[in-house]
């Protein structure tokens, strides 16, 4: 609790400067903005139903594409995994896909998709599949050899093997695949929104800028702040961290 | 004979140089119920020979059978005890020893079965417990219980407690002979260690290196339980260092003139 109200005073000292600094006037109104009016935008944004709208539509397209991301990045990861042949062709060229910003994909895919909500899905699918892809890879050969070969003295091997120790053995490292390809999701969703003819957060955003509504913008930045840092900690941080201590990878 | 060994050679293909030759020609023939140790340096094969056995390793040439049967792959029918505990970690220990009986028979049974060797190992209060919540002692009992659930013709032992602690070994040594007269089982144990050897063992059969071959068999005739301090445990242990020290010598020599070479 402690640690909480530590926090709680900081967040308090951060308002309280922002706003001396709006008082003092050095900035133009329009650059910088009472945090009253910051409030006030988010407040009317959620009660006209603005921004709870954009709030679905940016949650659907993240739930499609990061569904497509697993899926796909799972079964790329499985075939690079078990297949050396297939990781030493292909490989290579998943980690230079990886290291290619989600942005950046953001125009082959409204060339190809037209300004639809399947480009940003598009652009979504993209940005998680290949982070799941490698850590799937990495899942697959971090199976320890010593299991395997005492899971064989017990009779178990093929299909069974498979599914009875190389999967369980796998599933903390496809946690960690799970949480990042969620991270690279949100980012590539808030890169293809921005540049979206909408619905979404990132269009919301883009809207307001557009109409040098800068309250609005530090609200939706504010929203958009807030939901990574609640998905990560409260959801995948969490998540990864109690099957690690299941696996015993951690100390409880 | 139970366990046969004929005329066994292992070579391992080198990428760039010619194959290796672990050992050639190896015989080795053991009754039912015995417990038979493998003790050597390493290097010697003594681990790789009870791979093979256990059906981990191929055979090169010649021919292992158990109960009259050529061995081509790893089954249930050997039971493997690995130097590291190797239980599964998202399985709970009662679970870790079904684990083996899940695929041939029914569920209640293998429960049943799993209860009765956990409570050999004196391991039933922690049935539930995940296996990183015990120590390692604690761990190598449960892999002990799952290989015996599987009710195996011979148990394969690969220096079962070469990672414990002097005190946790003495105590998994008592409770290894126990089940061994309870079970009755055949048991062929890989070890570096003499004193282990000699304490636990019906027949001590020591291998050299380079190349690995069979050097001695001793029968070891001494009424259980021995004690260090035996006279006669004292005289054997001797007998077999001396062999034993001209193998190391050996290997040392060899290591030497080569680090000379370079």
């Amino acid at each position: 609790m402690k640690i909480f109200i530590k926090r709680l005073l900081f967040l308090f000292v951060v308002m309280g400067i922002w706003q001396l600094v709006y008082v003092s006037g050095v900035f133009p109104d329009i650059a910088f903005p009472s945090l009253i009016l910051v409030f006030e935008s988010l407040f009317n944004g959620f009660t006209n139903g603005d921004l709870i709208s954009a709030l679905l539509a940016s949650f659907r397209h993240l739930f499609i594409g990061l569904s497509l991301a697993i899926l796909i990045g799972t079964a790329l990861g499985v075939l690079l995994g078990k297949s050396q042949q297939a990781d030493e062709t292909a490989g290579m060229y998943l980690v230079a896909l990886q290291s290619i910003p989600s942005i950046v994909w953001v125009p082959l895919s409204i060339l190809v998709f037209g300004f639809t909500e399947f480009a940003v899905i598009f652009v979504v699918v993209l940005g998680g599949t290949f982070v799941m892809a490698l850590n799937v890879r990495s899942a697959i050969h971090s199976v320890p050899p010593q299991l395997v070969r005492a899971a064989r003295t017990m009779g178990t091997s093929g299909v069974s093997l498979f599914y009875r120790v190389e999967i369980p053995s796998s599933v903390p490292y496809f946690m960690s695949g799970i949480r990042l390809a969620w991270a690279f999701s949100w980012r590539a969703l808030m890169a293809g929104e921005l540049l979206s003819n909408g619905p979404g957060l990132g269009y919301s955003l883009r809207f307001a800028q557009d109409y040098a509504r800068m309250d609005q913008v530090i609200g939706i930045i504010i929203i958009i702040g807030v939901i990574g840092a609640v998905m990560d900690q409260l959801v995948f941080s969490r998540l990864e961290k109690n099957v690690m201590k299941r696996w015993g990878l951690l100390k409880s | 004979m139970f366990l046969e060994v004929n005329n066994v050679t292992k070579s391992f293909a080198d990428k760039d140089r010619e194959s290796f030759e672990v050992f050639s020609n190896i015989d080795l023939a053991i009754n039912e119920n015995q417990f038979v140790s493998l003790l050597g340096p390493s290097g010697c094969g003594k681990s790789t020979l009870l791979s093979m056995v256990a059906g981990l390793e191929s055979v090169t040439e010649g021919t292992i059978q158990l109960d009259g049967e050529n061995i081509v792959k790893a089954g249930p029918d050997r039971g493997m005890v690995f130097q590291q505990p190797s239980l599964f970690p998202w399985l709970n220990v009662k679970e870790n020893v079904m684990f083996p009986l899940k695929q041939s028979i029914s569920k209640q049974e293998a429960s049943d079965r799993a209860d009765h060797f956990l409570k050999m190992v004196h391991l039933s209060r922690f049935k539930d417990h995940y296996t990183h919540e015990l120590s390692g002692g604690m761990q190598q009992r449960v892999a002990i219980a799952r290989a015996l659930a599987m009710d195996p013709k011979v148990l394969l032992m690969d220096e079962p407690f070469g990672a414990l602690d002097e005190q946790t070994r003495h105590i998994l040594h008592k409770e290894l002979m126990k089940i061994w007269q309870e079970t009755q089982k055949t048991i062929l144990f890989v070890t570096h260690s003499i004193q282990e050897a000699i304490k636990l063992s019906d027949r001590v059969v020591v291998m050299g290196t380079r190349p690995g071959r069979i050097i001695a068999d001793f029968q070891v005739d001494l009424p259980r339980p021995r004690r260090r301090d035996d006279e006669q445990v004292i005289a054997l242990e001797r007998k077999v260092m001396d062999l034993l020290e001209n193998e190391i010598d050996k290997v040392l020599k060899e290591e030497l003139s080569h680090e000379n070479l370079h």
